[in-house]
């Protein structure tokens, strides 16, 4: 039977395409990967930005920081007034190698402190005062760009979805362990209840979820097939973030053509104590990221990946009375890469004078960020994603 | 359609399906006087033998005391989000429970404090059927709502336009249908708007700015009490809320014309809810084939409708709070103040997965092994996002009573008749090879088990 005939008379358009036979069979021609991806880490929790990339030659800081200041003699300088956190130092190679690009102070207008509806502002990249259903990944999937057709063009390491990753129509795809989901929709009930979808006509929501199946099963196992070609030698952490990424980097190696690839590390949320464990985790996002770059770079694929380092929210720019810090505003966002075409510090040091409340003012609108990564980056059209156009960045 | 067909999908939208014990059987008509009568006596939410702590007791304590006591409140959310599923469950005022659900979600507020959260819902399952405009003042001096709005920040120097924003545009007008003027005048209106440390609305006088402002063209020393009044006024709020109904009761797929002829009616009989409701189920297109499992189920409608066709039984229900996270809605954790999206925005690989495993796991009273996401809950924002222990259901289903309800269906009828009795969808399945197998030799209660457990795990079975 040809394909049109079967859609024909299976009472499906063009588009909706239910049998995972013949996604894979058409794999080939759907996916036009542009070659070039977005690694996006997420630092859940809330990072303390001034510990991470510390002023130390600002006197404020150590003022207002008296007992949770990274002292001088600790800090892993890149220039004359800033330096790494102490377990940082895969970070300050990566800087010193000119594979990283800092920005300062990012932020949005009327900064929300709330976790669940900051992260939901860097999700759906809406304004404050503006509630999307729709992440900008996601959008980017709805946006019928071309490449962006398979359900696994934008993956999540993890066992469910994050907001930033769903679309109206297309969502990304989530996924822990290929070999386990694999496992999972290898249930010869998942396989005869698709063919029993085939039989019935469906439309509707009922189509759109018989669809979401078939490329559930059809993505995982492409997933799990690419997942088993390539192993990689690199020593990661022991960490769910070390795991993830090395997942990752064995997935690129393998060639596999998505274009997004998530993950996220939580923690940061330090009002106690922060140096023991903002210092821990620190060390696990530097570590992680350098062996994935590591890995990368030997898969000849680290040109055409940017890893994207990003919290919800900076904090307070004084300590708290337990060695912490509470929610606060603007943040430093990391772009890790071998294509940049400006690596190295984007903008000045956040102000610590200038604040409001006692909160960092930003300067620049992390949707900046998003467009010029989508844009320049991977190459779409980021007004259709972002509903506006953002004037871009010149660092890739 | 055929009558039964029609009372089942009555029960599917107005309620969380019929449950185990009752029947299709009899007239359309009495069904839907009934669904619309037996809402007059409900049960309040509350956890049994729980003391209230007010914001003002928790003031009061010293910060590890308060600290500790945050912690059990925070527990006490989740033991009471368990208390509303098994009312909607059992509750004979079921289209209360679903009317409660939908303002739950479009009157929606995330707070920590417990009493206020308790409060909150009895006061959205109090209004749920009365008048959308008693709802709307009381959920507006709800302690839940003016914190999550920031309310508690909007004085006569500094306003706050959070709360007088949101209930223009998402609770009652819509955006397009004010102006920023309007709401910076409506937010002067509000200032001072708070509660007590009993958790008692009161207005702050002197955070509160009496003078003259002008709202909608109309120029007066204007209350928040007055704003509401004006707002409900404006016959766009009878549409903005008549269509969103529409969306959770009938369609996704808007059609103007019968809203439009709804919000009439609703804005006529000055916004009575249960007259609005009568006019939707009362209608012939209600059954009509385009809009008979034409909705995607939410996570609470999966499992409440799965709860009482099967009447199971919880002896740990706990591992349900991990269920609703991964399927995207918890009660009392909306995403934000516009509620949940709805509709498709609830699948993508990982729920879908998860929705047609539920059934299954349920029967087994298996493990929900997959890791839950970090919830982003303010109260704990570093629980990570490591799998959690083993979530073990401890849950029964009451197969015996279940069966009895096919009991003397010829054998090779008991397929199709199932299905007409557990889906909302007209298309009907085709018998698979391998059940078929599986069912041989085996008696009734067997088959129908084995039957049922394969159709509610099917794509169809999420539509209602």
């Amino acid at each position: 039977m040809k394909r049109r005939d079967f859609l024909k008379i299976s009472g499906l358009t063009g588009s909706t395409l239910l049998v995972p036979g013949f996604l894979k069979a058409f794999e080939g021609q759907l996916a036009k990967f542009t070659g070039k991806r977005l690694v996006i880490v997420q630092l859940s929790g809330g990072n303390d930005g001034l510990n991470t990339l510390i002023p130390f030659t600002n006197d404020t800081y150590y003022k207002l920081r008296p007992k949770l200041g990274i002292t001088q003699d600790k800090i892993l300088k890149i220039n004359d007034n800033a330096g790494f956190n102490p377990s940082m130092d895969g970070f300050r190679r990566l800087y010193d190698e000119g594979l990283m690009s800092i920005f300062n102070a990012v932020g949005y207008p009327n900064p929300d402190r709330s976790h669940f509806r900051s992260m939901d502002i860097w999700h759906t990249a809406s304004n404050a005062d503006e509630y999307l259903n729709t992440g900008w990944l996601g959008r980017l999937l709805d946006s019928n760009c071309p490449g962006s057709e398979n359900a696994w063009y934008a993956l999540e390491v993890d066992d469910t979805l994050s907001l930033a990753m769903k679309g109206l129509q297309k969502s990304g795809f989530a996924v822990k362990d290929p070999q386990r989901l694999q496992q999972i929709t290898r249930d010869p009930f998942l396989a005869e209840i698709e063919q029993n979808g085939m039989a019935t006509e469906a439309s509707g929501e009922l189509s759109f979820l018989y669809k979401t199946l078939a490329q559930t099963t059809s993505s995982a196992n492409y997933i799990a097939e690419k997942a088993g070609i390539k192993k990689s030698t690199t020593v990661y952490p022991q960490h769910e973030l070390g795991n993830s990424l090395k997942q990752i980097a064995e997935l690129i190696s393998a060639g596999m053509e998505s274009g997004v690839y998530y993950t996220s590390i939580s923690g940061f949320d330090t009002h106690v104590r922060q140096a023991e464990s903002q210092n821990r985790l620190l060390g696990v996002v530097s570590d992680s990221i350098y062996s994935f770059t590591k890995d990368l770079r030997e898969a000849n694929a680290l040109n055409d990946t940017l890893v994207v380092v990003f919290s919800e929210f900076g904090r307070r720019v004084k300590q708290n009375a337990s060695n912490g810090t509470d929610h606060g505003t603007a943040n430093n966002l990391y772009v890790i890469g071998g294509g940049l075409k400006k690596p190295g510090m984007q903008n000045g040091l956040v102000s610590l004078t200038d604040l409001d409340d006692g909160d960092l003012k930003h300067t620049l609108d992390f949707r900046k960020v998003y467009a010029t990564l989508l844009s320049k980056g991977i190459g779409f059209n980021h007004e259709q994603v972002l509903g506006r156009k953002f004037d871009l960045l010149d660092f890739i | 359609m055929t009558e039964a067909q029609k009372i089942a999908h009555l029960h599917r939208r107005a309620g969380f399906g019929l449950n185990i014990r009752e029947s299709a059987s009899g007239k359309l008509s009495d069904h839907i006087e009934k669904v619309i009568s037996s809402n007059k006596t409900y049960n309040s939410l509350f956890l049994p033998g729980e003391e209230k702590v007010t914001t003002g007791e928790l003031l009061a304590m010293d910060k590890e005391e308060r600290k500790e006591i945050l912690q059990d409140l925070a527990a006490n959310i989740k033991r009471l989000n368990l208390e509303w599923l098994k009312e909607m469950g059992k509750a004979e005022g079921q289209l209360r429970e679903k009317m409660s659900l939908f303002w739950h979600g479009h009157f929606a507020a995330r707070v920590r404090g417990y009493s206020q959260v308790e409060q909150y819902i009895n006061t959205i399952r109090k209004y749920s059927l009365a008048n959308f405009g008693d709802l709307l003042m009381a959920v507006s001096k709800e302690p839940a709502m003016l914190k999550f709005l920031n309310n508690q920040q909007n004085r006569k120097n500094s306003p706050n336009e959070n709360f007088a924003r949101e209930v223009m545009e998402l609770f009652t007008l819509g955006r397009g249908n004010y102006t920023e003027n309007d709401i910076k005048e409506a937010a002067r209106a509000f200032t001072g708007w708070n509660f007590n440390e009993e958790d008692e609305f009161e207005i702050r006088t002197n955070q509160h700015d009496s003078g003259v402002k002008t709202i909608f063209g109309k120029t007066g020393n204007w209350e928040g009490e007055d704003v509401i009044k004006m707002i409900l006024a404006r016959k766009e709020t009878a549409l903005f809320v008549t269509r969103k109904i529409y969306r959770f009761l009938v369609n996704e797929n808007i059609d103007e014309q019968k809203v439009s002829a709804l919000a009439n009616r609703f804005y006529d009989a000055q916004y009575d809810i249960p007259t609005l409701l009568r006019e939707i189920f009362q209608s012939d297109w209600f059954y009509e084939e385009q809009n008979v499992g034409s909705l995607i189920k939410s996570p609470i409608e999966l499992i409440v409708g799965l709860n009482r066709t099967f009447g199971i039984s919880y002896s740990n229900a706990q591992p349900l709070l991990a269920v609703q996270r991964v399927l995207g809605q918890t009660l009392f954790f909306p995403p934000n103040v516009a509620g949940w999206a709805g509709g498709r925005n609830w699948i993508d690989n990982s729920t879908l997965l998860t929705r047609l495993s539920l059934p299954k796991k349920l029967a087994e009273a298996d493990q929900l092994d997959y890791a839950v996401k970090n919830n982003m809950d303010d109260e704990n924002p570093n629980e990570s996002s490591k799998p959690n222990p083993k979530y073990k259901l401890e849950c029964n289903i009451n197969w015996e009573l279940f069966a009895k309800k096919f009991e003397g269906i010829p054998k090779e009828e008991e397929w199709n008749v199932l299905q007409q009795h557990l889906l909302a969808s007209k298309n009907l399945l085709k018998m698979s090879e391998k059940l078929i197998i599986k069912m041989e030799g085996k008696g009734q209660l067997e088959r129908i088990k084995l039957m049922s457990i394969y159709i509610t795990r099917t794509p169809e079975y999420q539509l209602a």
